[in-house]
């Protein structure tokens, strides 16, 4: 906005009546006495065992039981308080909601700033036949432009959502009446889920928590003491070996595991009035809304694994989109690792184009690109043996074979991820869309909109500079602010600029006069 | 020679195309600005251990040689970075777009077109009042998209963003 903002959300002076919508009291009730069941019962389990052990059952029981009921009480009493002091209403230009358990908070969103309403739904809230609408103005990702609205029943949620996305409800220009399913959920996917850095962390994570519980019963000395006999069995590197093929085991089930949970039933559907709408989740489901004038481009994610596998994911970029702080990055997916066809259809059928401009060939940058990744990837890997080498030299011989082994792996595993980044390079003028490509252990092809771009920033640092290159970023209001074409050839990547966004650079360039014809000319055939 | 300075496609196919500096250089007072912002971070830095060094004997040589390490290098950057900030740190605003250019060693340009632009803020820290200037910082719906322009005179900066509120305000488009 040009102008400066009004506040989205004005404490209004509306008086609630009796007409005034509240939340679902039975569910409030009990979900706030079951979120507070969890946390305490465990406590409890894990008092009594300690009680019990020293004294008697009953002991531990008088001990643990009472303060228990006592503390689920008052968590039901919370849901009971915050029935009471919630309301909302939909009137002709704004949602107002009057809520707040500790700060009474009355908010008004104007409804035509309402940009997300988003409904999610965890297995306690679903089992009470509710869900939290979480509603955006897509302002700012702080709490001022959001208002969640925890529990509705099912069908008010549905009914809330739909009236307050009405307003985005206009004829599209030039749009065949494109509404129906773009991507239809496909539980082969899952072949991709284990591709990733989370099954060592999820087995790193396991290891730890297993590590974590058993202090808590007293027995970590058991456990290591158990765990050092395994290595009396056989050779050391061998029971080392079987202990992380276990742990990445326990991790890649896990991942799976996560996986199911958060896409199971994934559904991408652009609804009749041209807002996306991603649903997923086996247990915890989500509803996620994205109107269709926030978006800006869309961003196709290969991360190294599931790249190898020919898979990719697609990221919307949108504005406003963080506004549920649990998953930012989640909540901007549009499409998890899929097949890269697959990925591209729905690109290209997100931005309602023929095809997917992250498809399109790209111009490669200069051989200069390809040192500096060298030099990138191997300035790391000489520290680390120069390192090595040093302590080799000062205190054992040992040292110094771990340096040439690890020489040996390292430098060509280096090499080959500079080259892979450096073929990653790439930029590209298609139509409505700048595309720009990098990155080798997550690859990223974004498409932006060339309308989306509210500035340039141009970099260049004194090595870029005696290379002939530039790192050009486009800014933009959506996503991270940012999308960088990085150590692109100086007059390529100023020339991109320059005709992306016509009139916006050329009074600052020397040397322009034939620069919107070049960018055409060196697409890789 | 009428073809010199002109590249024709024919005889350069790749003719060297670049940024121009902005048209302004920030204020000269800039320089004692930068210079007296290094002095104060060396010393935050140097004081401490050599006040420590001055009070423990023991391990005078190890608190004073990192200290004498810091002098030495803040003393040169005082010396030399200011002077060279001063020659590249630029800016320009015409009615168009907001143009800065920042840095030596990593070179940054940036531009914010006039109708892209949602604030314009004057910022003065006390050492930047000290020597009466302002830092003029633009932002537009990028959050990372913000122009800054500092060592400007603090009227010049004052004139300038109560200029480019008007001509934003003027413009009606959607800036995001």
């Amino acid at each position: 906005m040009t102008t400066p903002a009004p506040d989205p959300a004005v404490p209004d002076r509306a008086v609630p009546d009796p007409s005034w919508d509240r939340l679902d009291r039975r569910a409030a009730v009990l979900a706030a006495a079951l979120y507070t069941a969890g946390p305490v019962v465990g406590g409890a389990l894990l008092t009594a065992y300690w009680v019990a052990v020293g004294t008697s059952l009953g002991t531990a029981l008088a001990w643990t039981v009472p303060p228990s009921v006592l503390a689920v009480a008052v968590g039901a009493g919370c849901g009971e308080w915050m029935w009471r002091v919630t309301r909302y209403h939909v009137d002709t230009d704004r949602l107002h909601v009057h809520t707040g358990v500790v700060f009474r908070k009355r908010l008004a969103l104007r409804r035509e700033r309402i940009r997300s309403v988003d409904l999610t739904a965890d297995p306690v809230l679903r089992v009470l036949g509710v869900a939290t609408v979480r509603v955006g103005t897509g302002e700012h990702a702080g709490a001022e432009g959001t208002v969640t609205l925890w529990p509705l029943r099912r069908d008010a949620a549905d009914a809330l959502r739909a009236t307050l996305l009405a307003h985005a409800a206009r004829p599209v220009p030039d749009a065949e009446p494109a509404d129906g399913a773009l991507a239809r959920f496909d539980p082969r996917w899952i072949r991709y889920a284990p591709l990733s850095f989370v099954p060592p962390a999820l087995g790193a994570a396991a290891a730890g928590g297993v590590i974590q519980v058993s202090e808590w019963f007293g027995r970590q000395d058991d456990l290591f003491a158990a765990v050092g006999s395994w290595f009396g069995l056989a050779p050391v590197l061998l029971v080392a070996l079987a202990l992380l093929a276990g742990l990445l085991l326990v991790g890649a089930v896990a991942a799976l595991a996560l996986w199911v949970e958060t896409w199971w039933n994934h559904t991408l559907d652009r609804e009749a009035d041209g807002t996306l709408r991603v649903r997923r989740g086996l247990l915890t489901t989500r509803s996620i809304s994205l109107e269709e004038s926030r978006l800006r481009g869309i961003e196709l994610v290969e991360p190294l694994g599931v790249r190898l596998a020919g898979a990719a994911r697609v990221d919307a970029v949108a504005t406003g989109l963080t506004t549920s702080e649990e998953d930012k990055s989640e909540s901007r997916t549009l499409l998890p690792a899929a097949p890269k066809e697959l990925a591209d259809q729905v690109a290209a059928a997100v931005l309602r184009e023929p095809a997917a401009p992250t498809a399109a060939p790209l111009a490669g940058h200069p051989l200069a690109a390809r040192g500096r990744r060298v030099r990138w990837a191997l300035a790391p890997v000489l520290a680390v043996e120069a390192v090595l080498v040093m302590l080799g030299l000062l205190l054992t011989p040992v040292l110094l074979h771990v340096a040439w082994i690890s020489a040996l792996v390292l430098v060509p595993v280096a090499v080959a991820l500079a080259l892979d980044a450096y073929r990653a390079l790439g930029h590209a003028l298609t139509g409505a869309y700048l595309v720009a490509r990098s990155g080798t252990v997550r690859r990223s092809t974004v498409a932006l909109q060339r309308r989306g771009i509210v500035g340039w920033t141009v970099r260049q640092s004194v090595f870029q500079r005696r290379a002939g290159l530039v790192t050009v970023l486009a800014t933009t209001a959506a996503g991270t602010g940012a999308y960088a074409v990085r150590d692109a050839g100086q007059a390529d990547g100023l020339a991109l600029a320059d005709a992306a966004v016509p009139d916006l650079l050329r009074p600052f360039l020397l040397g322009a006069d034939d620069a919107p014809a070049r960018v055409t000319e060196h697409q890789r055939p | 020679m009428a073809g010199v300075t002109a590249p024709s496609p024919d005889d350069s196919p790749k003719p060297a195309l670049s940024l121009r500096p902005p048209r302004h250089a920030v204020d000269p007072r800039a320089v004692g600005w930068w210079t007296w912002q290094l002095v104060l971070w060396t010393a935050v830095a140097v004081v401490p251990l050599a006040v420590l060094g001055a009070l423990l004997p023991p391990a005078r040589l190890w608190l004073f040689l990192p200290g004498g390490v810091i002098a030495a290098i803040g003393a040169l950057a005082a010396v030399t970075l200011p002077r060279l900030w001063f020659r590249h740190h630029r800016w320009e605003v015409t009615d168009q777009a907001v143009y800065t250019r920042t840095g030596w060693f990593f070179q940054e340009w940036r531009i914010a077109p006039l109708s892209r632009i949602q604030t314009v803020d004057t910022v003065r820290g006390p050492l930047e009042q000290r020597f009466g200037l302002a830092t003029l910082t633009v932002t537009t719906a990028s959050a990372r998209g913000a122009v800054k322009a500092p060592g400007l005179d603090a009227e010049t900066a004052a004139a300038l963003a109560a200029d480019l509120t008007l001509a934003t305000q003027a413009t009606p488009e959607d800036a995001t």
